[in-house]
C-alpha cells in the first residue's frame, strides 16, 4: 500500500514537472522535426502497448481471456460507430460483465 | 451555432468560455471510468483522488492504475505513466506565450496544460480569447474530473468485484478510445501503434511487468526517424473522434493566438 502511494506521488510529481517544463524550456528545443514527431508518436506507441498488455498479459505470461477480448471487440465496434468516450467504456465493461455472468467466458 | 457578427465584442468573450465549458463537461465526466478502474485495480479511493487532483492527466492516470492491477513493478508503472505525460510538455511550449509569465499564477496554469485546454486555446482567434478559453476549460474539467473520479471510486467499491463488472477491461478500452483519432490520422500512426503493441507483447515473458510498455517507446523513435514532422502539420480534429467536442465546431481557424507556435502538431481533445 505504501508502494502504491509512492508510485501515485511520483507520477503526480513527474506529470506536473513535465507540464511546467514546457512553459519554462527555451524555445527551439522542439525545432527539430524528429523530436517533435517523437513527442507526437510516443503516446500512440505507449497506449497501444498498454492495450495489448492489459488485454493479453497476466503477469509475465500471455493468456487469452475471452470476456476481455469480447469487451475490447465491443469497444472497437462502438468506436467505429463514433460513440462518445463514456458509451465506449460502458459497452466494453457491459459486454465483459454479461459474458462472465452467463458463464460463457 | 448562430452567427453573431453584430456582437463581435461580446461573442469574443462568450465563445471561448462556451467552448471550454462544453468540452470540460463532456470530457470531465470520464473521471467516473478512471475512479472505477483505479479502485478496481487495487488503489484506495484516496489514491485515485490524489492522482486526479495532482497528476491530472488521464492517460497517465489510467496507466498507473493498470500497473497496479498487473501487480508488477510500480517503479516501471510510474515511469510509463510519466512518459505518457511527456506530450503535455509539448503543449506547454505552444502555450507559454499565452499563459502567465511568472509567479504563482504560472505554477497554477502549468497544472492545466493538457490536451483539452491546448485544443480550446489554440482554436481561439486572439490571445485574450485563448487565455479565457484556457481558463474556462481548465476550471470546468478540473472540477468535473475530480468529482466524477470520487463518484466512480466509491461506486466501484460498493457494486461488487471489478472482474464481474468488467472493470478490468475499462483500462484497455479507454486507451484504445484515446488513440483512436490518432490512429485514423495516418499510416505512420497506425504502424507505430501496431509496433508498440507487438514489442510490448513480445517482451512481456522476459521483462518485469511495466518495462515492456516503456520499451514500446522505441516504436515512436523509429516512426520519428522515418517520418519526421512536416513544417505545418494539419490541426486534426477527426470527425470520428470519440470525444464529441461540439465546443470546437464553431471555432474559426486558428489565428493570432497561434502565431508564436507555428510548429504546432495536432492538439486533440481527449481525456485530460
Amino acid at each position: 500500500m505504501t508502494g502504491i502511494w509512492v508510485a501515485v506521488l511520483a507520477t503526480a510529481a513527474g506529470c506536473y514537472a513535465l507540464k511546467l517544463a514546457g512553459l519554462i524550456v527555451p524555445r527551439g528545443v522542439l525545432g527539430n522535426p524528429r523530436v517533435r514527431r517523437f513527442a507526437e508518436l510516443v503516446p500512440i506507441a505507449l497506449l497501444a502497448a498498454l492495450v495489448a498488455v492489459q488485454t493479453f498479459a497476466a503477469g509475465q505470461s500471455l493468456t487469452i481471456d475471452p470476456a476481455r477480448l469480447a469487451g475490447l471487440g465491443a469497444a472497437v465496434a462502438a468506436l467505429l460507430l463514433r460513440a462518445p468516450f463514456l458509451v465506449v467504456i460502458v459497452v466494453t465493461a457491459g459486454t465483459a460483465a454479461v459474458l462472465r455472468a452467463l458463464g460463457v467466458a | 451555432m448562430t452567427d453573431v457578427d453584430d456582437r463581435p465584442a461580446q461573442e469574443t468573450r462568450a465563445r471561448p468560455v462556451r467552448n471550454g465549458v462544453a468540452l470540460g463537461l463532456a470530457v470531465g465526466v470520464s473521471g467516473i471510468a478512471f475512479g472505477a478502474a483505479a479502485v478496481g485495480s487495487g488503489m484506495t479511493v484516496a489514491q485515485a483522488c490524489a492522482l486526479s487532483l495532482f497528476a491530472f492527466t488521464g492517460a497517465s492516470q489510467f496507466a498507473l492504475a493498470g500497473a497496479v492491477a498487473a501487480g508488477g513493478s510500480l517503479i516501471g508503472g510510474a515511469a510509463g505513466a510519466i512518459l505518457l505525460g511527456s506530450r503535455n510538455a509539448l503543449y506547454g511550449l505552444r502555450l507559454a506565450d499565452l499563459l502567465p509569465r511568472r509567479g504563482a499564477r504560472k505554477l497554477v496554469a502549468a497544472h492545466g496544460v493538457i490536451d483539452e485546454t491546448t485544443a480550446v486555446s489554440l482554436a481561439q482567434p486572439d490571445a485574450a480569447a485563448a487565455r479565457l478559453g484556457f481558463l474556462a476549460t481548465f476550471v470546468t474539467i478540473y472540477v468535473v474530473w475530480n468529482l466524477t473520479t470520487l463518484i466512480g471510486a466509491f461506486g466501484a467499491g460498493r457494486l461488487g468485484s471489478p472482474q464481474a463488472l468488467g472493470i478490468d477491461v475499462v483500462g484497455p478500452a479507454a486507451f484504445l478510445a484515446l488513440i483512436w483519432p490518432r490512429l485514423r490520422a495516418g499510416r505512420t500512426e497506425r504502424a507505430v501503434g501496431l509496433a508498440g503493441a507487438v514489442i510490448a507483447l513480445a517482451a512481456t515473458p522476459f521483462l518485469p511487468t511495466g518495462v515492456p510498455v516503456i520499451l514500446a517507446a522505441t516504436a515512436a523513435v523509429a516512426g520519428a526517424v522515418l517520418s519526421p514532422a512536416q513544417d505545418a502539420p494539419p490541426v486534426s480534429r477527426q470527425p470520428g473522434s470519440p470525444q464529441p467536442g461540439p465546443a470546437l465546431s464553431d471555432s474559426p481557424q486558428p489565428g493570432p493566438a497561434q502565431a508564436g507556435s507555428r510548429q504546432s502538431g495536432s492538439a486533440q481533445p481527449e481525456v485530460p
